[in-house]
């Protein structure tokens, strides 16, 4: 099952590389840009039989390894597995 | 008297403690790679700087996992002094053995050059040979150095007297003119609860002779000497 996590840094927490993306824009001409917050994602493949299952398999690891909680904060999806044979023949 | 120095990959500045331990205060030094699980019954453990595991996900965050750093953990909850230099600080904080976590430096550029920190606080193996408000010049090298603790837990860290170096301008005044990365309460270097434990980033072992540009690392690594041969300080 494909699992995405996405890691940013806490709305409390300065970010100097949002901040330096940001001017960057400004600069050239995107002044509808607001404030921007970089980030890290990750795309995992998980053997699990549940999007429940795969959910929990990954927020361990994004608390364990994938996220410093000291200063990020870390957001879950899964794709829905397809039905076997579904979209088949098309 | 023997000094450990762990090699993680990607260190770099583990010939640098090596140096300045060995052939500048004259004492054993040894290297422990980072998948041995023995500290060879050292006396002194250096987490030294570098780039461990390339600085991939996080500083410090991949090394942590290393199998010496349950070893390094246990001896740090014995009492042994642990110190953590750049790279080795940033290690030391995602182990959870120092508390808060590193951010990008503000400048968004790896800072490499002498800047100057104060002296907080004496009572700790790593400042004992040195006076309170003594200024020191050290240099930094670094692009994550800028330190972060949520509110609390800065509070406390200022409570329990556990932040040891604080960026300052030459004559000693803690300013923002004296912070080179943006670290909250310009702090350089922490310790901790039980002060046997300390982070910093700039590097002692990087100037311990004149011909590397200042002796001033001398202060921080002849207070370890002068701790651990008096017994102030020891694992057991």
């Amino acid at each position: 099952m494909r699992v995405r996590v996405y890691v940013t840094l806490k709305p409390s927490v300065f970010d100097p590389q949002g901040k330096t993306v940001t001017d960057a824009l400004h600069s050239l001409g995107y002044g509808a840009v607001g404030d921007v917050r970089q980030g890290k994602f990750f795309e995992l493949e998980v053997q699990a039989a549940t999007i429940d299952e795969a959910k929990q398999i990954a927020s361990e690891a994004a608390r364990t390894v994938l996220a410093n909680p000291v200063i990020e904060t870390f957001r879950i999806e899964v794709d829905t597995p397809v039905a076997a044979g579904a979209g088949a023949g098309l | 008297m023997k000094f450990a120095i762990v090699e993680f990959p990607g260190s770099n500045c583990d010939h640098d403690a090596y140096h300045a331990v060995k052939h500048v205060l004259g004492h054993d030094a040894e290297f422990v790679w980072h998948k041995d699980t023995g500290l060879r019954g050292a006396d002194v453990v250096v987490l030294p700087g570098g780039f461990s595991y390339g600085d991939y996900l996080r500083t410090g965050a991949i090394a942590r996992f290393s199998p010496i750093m349950r070893a390094v953990s246990e001896f740090a909850a014995a009492g042994g002094p642990v110190i953590g230099i750049c790279n080795g600080f940033q290690v030391l904080l995602e182990a959870g053995l120092l508390p808060g976590a590193m951010l990008r430096n503000r400048s968004v550029k790896f800072q490499c050059e002498f800047v100057h920190v104060r002296v907080e606080h004496t009572d700790t193996p790593f400042t004992a040979a040195c006076s309170p408000g003594q200024v020191l010049r050290l240099p930094i090298a670094h692009g994550e150095g800028n330190y972060y603790a949520e509110p609390d837990v800065l509070e406390r860290l200022e409570r329990q007297r556990q932040v040891i170096f604080r960026y300052a301008t030459p004559d000693g005044a803690v300013t923002d003119a004296g912070n080179p990365n943006g670290s909250i309460n310009n702090i350089a270097g922490i310790c901790s609860e039980k002060r046997n434990v300390l982070g910093l980033m700039p590097h002692p072992e990087r100037a311990c002779e004149a011909a590397l540009g200042g002796a001033d690392g001398l202060y921080v690594l002849e207070s370890i000497v002068k701790s651990v041969s008096s017994g102030a300080v020891m694992a057991g």
